[in-house]
């Protein structure tokens, strides 16, 4: 697109849905949850509610440089990885900006704002967000593993880096998704969803009731507010993006919010169903069987 | 290490050991391995030691948006005093359900703006709670529960435990009862909703207002005060 102005603003109107979508998830599920539960559960604008309240709180306080710039790094993650997601296919408004290697600056900013939490989180000095962090970390570099394959995997069947491209030679129906042309690599990629996106039974980095919220145990006001903001459009822009990768992608908006939000509640059901794991069980799951998938996509697809 | 050398390391429970700042606290110079000379404050680096200032409302229809976002969105610290605490998990059971008004539970002070004293407050848990206090982050409400947070209730005469809450800091609402009903609770916050939405609840501004005067009758009752005077 010639007009670099437009394509922003399209962008930019890309995300507030997004988020909007990401926000309104989030009470979704809260919400199911709590009807299974006989709850009639939380009401479903409560998500901005509390966001407005987190960026409207008066008191505010610093531990340093880096606690402030944590949250501000995990944002840009989420923004980034934001930025190069192809959202609707054959479309080039909502393409963003994504080209021809977007999957390897993804694989990038997956970990950038992980690391930048990190940082900040170890700043404020609470010995709950070390340990976090430190589970965080170590959990993630367990689930990285089977992912990157399951990606080579991809990429050497689709013979391109590019997300579009892969979304293009998925079109035509069911039979052409990846989860059917390639069920091992999709295996891997799916075990590894889980580890991504930390629900039960790998949610032992945040582990409510035990250490009581990890990472963010220090951050109030604004900073949750951009913690919050950030999940929110961190959750929906990598069910996005495994929607490109295994499920064929989008054709339109309303095709983006079904198959993004069947993609989440994967999670949350295996989530409701297994009790967590302890941070070497995780570690160990990752190394076991995701990770002999993973070897097998690639072996196969050579 | 045997049983008795175990007990000789306890610090003895003397004037000398309750000192503020303690030995390790204590402000010194440490060598890195490279010879590096460094100056620790260890008090500068684990408490924030500003005396704290009135933050006022500024604009009045934003303020007004904002306390309806407030008042629709308490977060309770999850802290339990006294025997009132198990009144407060009642209220995320499918019978009463706080959720629907926008109540939650939170772990941290740092993350809470509504406190519930739950009952009765013993001497040392008081130190607690006044940390606690002063680490949520303003504009903050308290919930005091129970007839024990009012006049002392049934251990009115109790030798280790305050008798009036808002002596040592400021209360929003009080629900009497000994003990209340989740019911009560309930009513008691759609109390304080109301008055977040009027403007009225401005605690944390009316203790820094009044902190000196807050602050000698903390330290009238806990003798071994070994914390700083500002834990935000």
């Amino acid at each position: 697109m010639e007009n670099i102005a437009a394509k922003l603003l399209w962008t930019f109107l890309g995300l507030l849905i997004v988020l909007n979508w990401g926000m309104l998830k989030t009470s979704l599920i809260r919400k199911i949850v709590a009807r299974v539960g006989g709850r009639y559960g939380i009401r479903w604008y409560q998500p901005w509610i509390n966001l407005i309240k987190l960026y409207g709180t008066r008191g505010q306080l610093s531990h340093g440089v880096m606690f402030y710039l944590g949250p501000v790094f995990r944002i840009a993650g989420g923004i980034g990885l934001f930025l190069f997601m192809p959202l609707i296919f054959g479309d080039p408004r909502w393409s963003n900006f994504a080209f021809a290697g977007d999957l390897i600056l993804l694989l990038y900013f997956k970990f950038f704002g992980m690391l930048g939490m990190a940082l900040g989180a170890g700043e404020g000095g609470h010995p709950y967000s070390a340990i976090g962090v430190s589970r965080g970390l170590s959990q993630y570099t367990a689930v990285e593993i089977p992912f990157t394959l399951g990606i080579i995997a991809l990429a050497v069947q689709y013979d391109t880096l590019s997300l579009t491209e892969m979304v293009a030679a998925q079109q035509g129906g069911i039979a052409n998704w990846t989860i059917v042309t390639n069920p091992i690599a999709s295996a891997a990629l799916l075990f590894s969803m889980l580890g991504i996106f930390m629900h039960a039974p790998f949610d032992l980095v945040k582990a409510p009731n035990e250490i009581p919220i990890g990472p963010p145990t220090e951050y109030h006001a604004s900073y949750l507010g951009v913690l919050r903001t950030n999940a929110a459009i961190l959750h929906i822009t990598e069910a996005i993006l495994f929607m490109n990768l295994l499920f064929g992608g989008a054709n339109n908006w309303i095709e983006l919010i079904i198959k993004t939000f069947l993609i989440y509640f994967i999670t949350v059901f295996i989530g409701v169903v297994f009790p967590r794991f302890r941070i070497e069980q995780s570690v160990r799951f990752f190394f076991g069987v995701p990770l002999i998938l993973g070897l097998l996509a690639i072996i196969l697809i050579m | 290490m045997s049983e008795e050398t175990k007990h000789n390391n306890q610090p003895e429970n003397t004037e000398e050991t309750n000192k503020f700042p303690k030995a390790h606290l204590q402000k010194r110079t440490v060598y890195s391995p490279d010879g590096e000379k460094i100056e620790v404050d260890p008090l500068q680096d684990y408490y924030l030691q500003d005396r704290p200032e009135r933050r006022d409302p500024r604009y009045r229809a934003v303020e007004k948006f904002l306390n309806w976002a407030r008042s629709e969105s308490l977060w309770i610290l999850g802290f339990g005093t006294g025997c009132g605490s198990i009144e407060l998990p009642p209220l995320t059971t499918p019978r009463f359900d706080a959720f629907r008004f926008g109540i939650a539970m939170r772990p941290t002070p740092r993350q809470s703006n509504l406190f519930i004293i739950s009952g009765y407050l013993s001497i040392k848990t008081l130190k607690r709670a006044i940390r606690s206090y002063e680490q949520m982050p303003d504009p903050k409400y308290v919930v005091a529960l129970g007839s024990c947070t009012i006049n002392g209730g049934m251990y009115f005469d109790s030798y280790n435990t305050i008798n009036r809450l808002d002596k040592y800091m400021p209360v929003d609402v009080y629900i009497a009862g000994c003990m209340p009903r989740p019911e009560a609770l309930i009513a008691g916050f759609n109390k304080l909703k109301q008055k977040i939405k009027e403007g009225r609840a401005e605690g944390a501004n009316e203790y820094v207002q009044r902190f000196d005067e807050y602050k000698a009758n903390q330290k009238q009752i806990i003798k071994d005060w070994n914390m700083p005077d500002y834990n935000w």
